[in-house]
């Protein structure tokens, strides 16, 4: 058996949390790329996109994200495409980013006043000179702050890609687990090093909310 | 080529699953906002020192994911001392988990009730506790009902979870299915959608009891 100290806890584990980091980025970039096209979809008011943005949301909030990790990893293989541990997990934590996301950006721009949409055609802007220059510019603001607090969401999701054998941060603290028999040290660690990476984002999330809401 | 006929005869190891996922949901639901609602009051009323725990407790919660909360508990926890069974974990882990959420739910429920209603209470001759039940919990509660029970549904999903320390949950039954009959595609679509009906359910019932809880206020 091979011996682990204190140190060389650590450093496998700040060595795994790079892959927390990079799989947290993939799902995020991935997600806000989804949840804008669906955003844009839902903004053209036409029912039958709605209803497709409406069911996509029902169906990936509705569903446990282990589940679609299930589904897109275990399941897309048996149904014949081959698709690895980082695809499966890229795959299903960008339809959860995206189905949240796309519900957080509604509120916003629900939130802007209804009468800007109308002043902007008697201006005679266009669907989109109306988009580009009166909603996205006050939306994107009101936006920022949620948006910035959901990621802490997205990289605690990344811990369920542990569980279809991706090896992260919390699938190397089960392995050292099992090897050193230490388990209140190891998952100590990994708790304190996720809260390292997330309490930042959501103190910067709360600071936003507050600069927005002192502006306003 | 799908086949989900395979699946009917596992049709009572599913039924199972789903039993053992409502009792957990409902049981870490009712405990859950219970603690949230203790934490939620000391939060807003208590002393300083009170109200620094609770934050250390909802910012720890918050920024750090399930699972590792659940292995900590269940993994963790035995090595000093605390031996607890999967279910037993289980329950701690996600009453744990939606008590800090609800705290900052309640929380805000609990700041929106304007300072005059208190001081008005207090006009009135009523004591802290009467305050807080009669006056403050009702209209804070009925603001963020939403909310809370959202989190519910957000809490029941991130149960799936548990089958990784072996409770026999919805999700262990997917797996097991699985593993007997190599259908994975159908075996955890079919899941899915169970809990899809579930969470749709839940909301349903959550609305009808909000209805009732503060149909008093609606009447008039």
């Amino acid at each position: 058996m091979i011996e682990f100290s204190n140190y060389d806890i650590l450093r496998n584990l700040l060595f795994a949390t790079q892959w927390t980091i990079l799989l947290s980025l993939a799902a995020f970039i991935g997600g806000t790329t989804v949840a804008l096209a669906l955003t844009a979809m839902r903004l053209t008011r036409n029912p039958a996109m709605q209803r497709i943005v409406r069911v996509y949301v029902e169906l990936f909030q509705g569903t446990p994200l282990l589940m679609q990790m299930f589904l897109c990893f275990f399941g897309l293989s048996m149904l014949g495409y081959e698709i690895s541990a980082w695809g499966a997990a890229i795959l299903s934590l960008t339809f959860f980013t995206s189905a949240f996301l796309v519900e957080i950006w509604r509120g916003c721009i629900d939130t802007l006043p209804k009468g800007q949409w109308e002043a902007s055609r008697c201006l005679g802007l266009s669907f989109l000179q109306t988009l580009r220059h009166i909603i996205l510019p006050q939306a994107i603001r009101v936006a920022t702050a949620p948006t910035v607090g959901f990621s802490v969401q997205v990289i605690k999701g990344t811990a369920l890609a542990s569980v279809i054998g991706f090896v992260e941060l919390t699938k190397v603290g089960t392995m050292l687990n099992n090897a050193t028999f230490e388990p209140f040290k190891v998952f100590t660690l990994v708790a304190l090093i996720y809260f390292l990476l997330c309490y930042p984002l959501s103190l910067y999330s709360k600071h936003l909310e507050k600069k927005f809401h002192v502006s306003r | 080529m799908l086949y989900f006929s395979d699946l009917l005869q596992y049709s009572d190891v599913f039924l199972r699953g789903l039993q053992t996922t409502v009792e957990l949901t409902v049981l870490t639901t009712i405990l859950g906002v219970a603690l949230g609602t203790v934490c939620a009051t000391v939060r807003q009323y208590g002393n300083r020192a009170s109200q620094r725990v609770v934050s250390v407790y909802v910012e720890l919660i918050r920024n750090t994911p399930f699972i590792v909360q659940l292995f900590f508990i269940f993994f963790g926890l035995p090595a000093i001392g605390m031996m607890l069974s999967p279910w037993e974990a289980s329950m701690i882990a996600l009453t744990i988990n939606l008590g800090a959420y609800s705290t900052e739910i309640i929380r805000a429920g609990l700041a929106s009730i304007s300072k005059g209603q208190i001081e008005a209470a207090k006009v009135l001759g009523l004591n802290f506790r009467q305050t807080l039940t009669r006056v403050i919990f009702i209209p804070a509660f009925e603001k963020i009902y939403p909310a809370l029970t959202s989190q519910c549904i957000i809490v029941m999903l991130g149960s799936a979870v548990i089958s990784q320390i072996s409770v026999q949950d919805l999700t262990y039954a997917a797996n097991l299915v699985q593993s007997r009959n190599f259908r994975a595609f159908e075996s955890y679509l079919v899941t899915a959608l169970l809990y899809l009906g579930l969470s749709i359910l839940l909301r349903f019932a959550f609305n009808a009891l909000g209805k009732r809880l503060f149909a008093y206020r609606t009447s008039n």
